[in-house]
């Protein structure tokens, strides 16, 4: 006969089958659908490309030598892969300065939204998601419409006689900050918003009745309040903006590669599908490692202000 | 409605679609987007009954790596004359004998015994053209016939010359200019390949796909790109010209083949006989813009496509193109070096 304690372990151990069958769709989703594939890419980038794409089963280092050092193709020497270090620091430059400005632009947009009255908050919400309604590649082009030569900008600024030709914006690396700040703004704002519509204003009131400065006030009370926003809002925003193809494709006129531009000639024209898997596993270190230096340096800020 | 009942009726159901498309037969293209005459397919549609399904791809490297992968369900696909060998080789394509089929006397008699293919035995020619230098003549009067618009730009085009990103075309270009042969090993010639391309970045102002658009709005001044794209530029603006580059210029050609995994195999070799026939190609080069290969379907064809310089290379430059092939796989790689240097 089963004693009590058998009969609730029974249960227990029942209870944890049942969490394992209710949880093995996601897992397998996960193992199948993120874990698969990146395996086969982690062991495509040893082996040896294929006369015309595809890969050779047969060992090799040489796509992980050659993401770091180049042998010159015409003495044979090997020395550091410049081509590939200024790309990839094009890249996260590129990266960076996008998390900075949308920052910079979406911080003030979460604040205003979260002072606004409880009613007029969801509308202002509301109109943050409309750009999400349409695809990246249409916004693009909206964004080229704009600022292109005979584009609104500058149809405007020469009917208005301020200048006299059209200003090349296009083709710039303006130009792709602009698409770039655009597309990834609402991925800021959101998250910071968040944050800051669960401030207790009464907090900064208090900080105002304190003789505060308005800097010490947004420094010392609102920005350690939403920081996990911001931290999240970071993420969201530097994590596509590494991996962006389409909006410096299409607004920076594709002169010069990005790491995504780098990676597709390796698996189209270049036909080396082992260099394309190394770049790209090289890729996910970057961010890895980014994130790892971000997220741990903002946690021990926020033990000194808290 | 229980589970049961629902599963039947959907299963019937997809029976019955597909009961029907079979009893009519069917035929599944795969091909670059934009490049079939939706006339000429309800043309064929109609003569054979036969449902025509199309697929597109961006580029020879996608196509070829998904048809190895197999399972596609294509019967036919369009890929290009540098590829073809490859198709051949890795035994992915069909030998059809189009040189042994009826329309195959209309084949013009340039492209009836090609390098890629000998003797046609898989291959019907689809559409030809040419890889030149496009210039807006409002922005640049001087003599426009050489890659040095693109190589070595003149003042009045400097910053507003595109160039077609496609790899082995630009790094072609580049060679013809310096003076040397296609595919060449003679590291010398490449170097200055490199040399040159490097030094004539700073005035291009992109590398992009899009010059119909861009060449249209002014935004490029001039462009590599291929004949039938041109010849839309200068149907949209007279100022613009097409023009063939006295160092050489490429030749490509488009091919109709049929894959080795094609499930409709009859309607594929009909569909090959059914392009060698004048009147349907010149219904697709309608569509595509391009050249097709098969003599007398210049009858056919729209009148501005009749005696367009772009579509017909006139006589005093015919001698300077030259068929593109596939390099090696060392010098593939050369190339993308070179490339990711340029780009870098």
């Amino acid at each position: 006969m089963a004693t009590a304690e058998e009969i609730a372990r029974a249960a227990d151990q029942r209870d944890i089958r049942n969490r394992w069958y209710l949880s093995a769709p996601a897992m397998l989703t996960i193992f199948f659908a993120a874990v698969g594939p990146l395996a086969i890419v982690l062991v495509y980038s040893f082996l040896t490309p294929g006369s015309y794409g595809d890969v050779k089963w047969q060992f090799s280092p040489e796509a992980w030598v050659s993401v770091l050092f180049e042998r010159d193709i015409f003495d044979d020497t090997l020395s550091l892969a410049g081509a590939h270090m200024s790309i990839f620091w094009r890249s996260v430059k590129l990266a960076i300065v996008t998390t900075i400005i949308t920052l910079a632009i979406g911080f003030p947009t979460a604040y205003f939204m979260a002072t606004r009255s409880e009613k007029t908050r969801d509308l202002w919400l509301f109109l943050i998601t409309i750009p999400f309604w349409t695809n990246l590649l249409i916004r693009t082009f909206a964004v080229l419409q704009i600022i292109r030569n005979e584009g609104i900008v500058n149809t405007v600024l020469m009917k208005l006689g301020i200048v006299s030709a059209p200003i090349q914006i296009l083709y710039t690396d303006v130009a792709i900050l602009i698409g770039m700040a655009y597309v990834y703004l609402p991925l800021m704002v959101l998250p910071v918003y968040a944050s800051m519509e669960k401030l207790d204003f009464r907090l900064v009131e208090a900080g105002y009745d304190l003789y505060a400065s308005r800097w010490q006030v947004l420094r010392r009370i609102i920005f350690p309040l939403v920081k996990p926003g911001v931290i999240a809002g970071s993420i969201l925003v530097f994590i596509p903006a590494i991996g962006a193809y389409v909006t410096p494709s299409v607004l920076g006129g594709g002169k010069n590669m990005m790491l995504s531009n780098l990676i597709e000639l390796q698996f189209g024209q270049g036909r080396n599908w082992p260099l394309g898997s190394a770049l790209s596993i090289t890729v996910m270190l970057i961010v890895m490692v980014a994130l790892l230096v971000y997220v741990r340096n903002a946690g021990s800020q926020e033990v000194r202000h808290g | 409605m229980n589970w049961k009942t629902t599963a039947t009726a959907v299963g019937l159901a997809l029976l019955a679609s597909s009961g029907l498309a079979h009893a009519e037969g069917a035929l599944n293209i795969y091909n670059w987007g934009n490049y079939i005459s939706p006339d000429m397919i309800k043309k064929f549609e109609q003569k054979y009954s036969v449902k025509v399904t199309v697929t597109d791809y961006d580029s020879n490297d996608t196509a070829l790596a998904k048809v190895r992968q197999g399972g596609t369900g294509f019967d036919i696909a369009i890929p290009s004359q540098t590829f073809i060998p490859v198709w051949i080789k890795e035994g992915l394509i069909q030998e059809t004998n189009p040189g042994k089929m009826e329309n195959f006397k209309n084949v013009a008699p340039e492209w009836a015994n090609p390098d890629f293919d000998p003797g046609r035995k898989y291959t019907v020619p689809w559409a030809w053209g040419t890889i030149g230098v496009v210039v807006n003549t409002d922005a640049y009067k001087g003599p426009a016939n050489s890659w040095g618009i693109i190589f070595n730009t003149p003042d009045e085009l400097k910053g507003k010359v595109n160039v077609v990103p496609e790899m082995n075309d630009v790094i072609f270009a580049a060679i013809k200019y310096v003076g040397g042969q296609q595919c060449t090993d003679d590291k010398a010639v490449l170097k200055k390949v490199r040399d040159t391309l490097v030094a004539a970045k700073p005035n291009w102002i992109a590398m992009e796909y899009n010059t119909i658009e861009k060449m249209g709005a002014g935004d490029f001044k001039a462009t590599s790109d291929w004949n039938g794209s041109a010849l839309r530029q200068r149907l949209a603006n007279p100022a613009i010209h097409y023009n063939y580059p006295k160092e050489g210029y490429g030749l490509w050609s488009d091919n109709v083949v049929v894959l080795k995994e094609a499930k409709n195999v009859e309607n594929a070799k009909l569909f090959q006989n059914f392009m060698m026939d004048p009147e349907n190609a010149a219904l697709n080069s309608a569509f595509h813009r391009y050249a097709n290969g098969i003599a007398g379907s210049e009858k056919f064809m729209p009148a501005d496509m009749k005696d367009a310089p772009e579509v017909n290379i006139p006589a005093d430059v015919k001698s300077l193109g030259e068929l593109q092939r596939l390099c090696s796989p060392e010098i593939q790689e050369i190339y993308s070096k070179i490339w990711t240097e340029l780009q870098k």
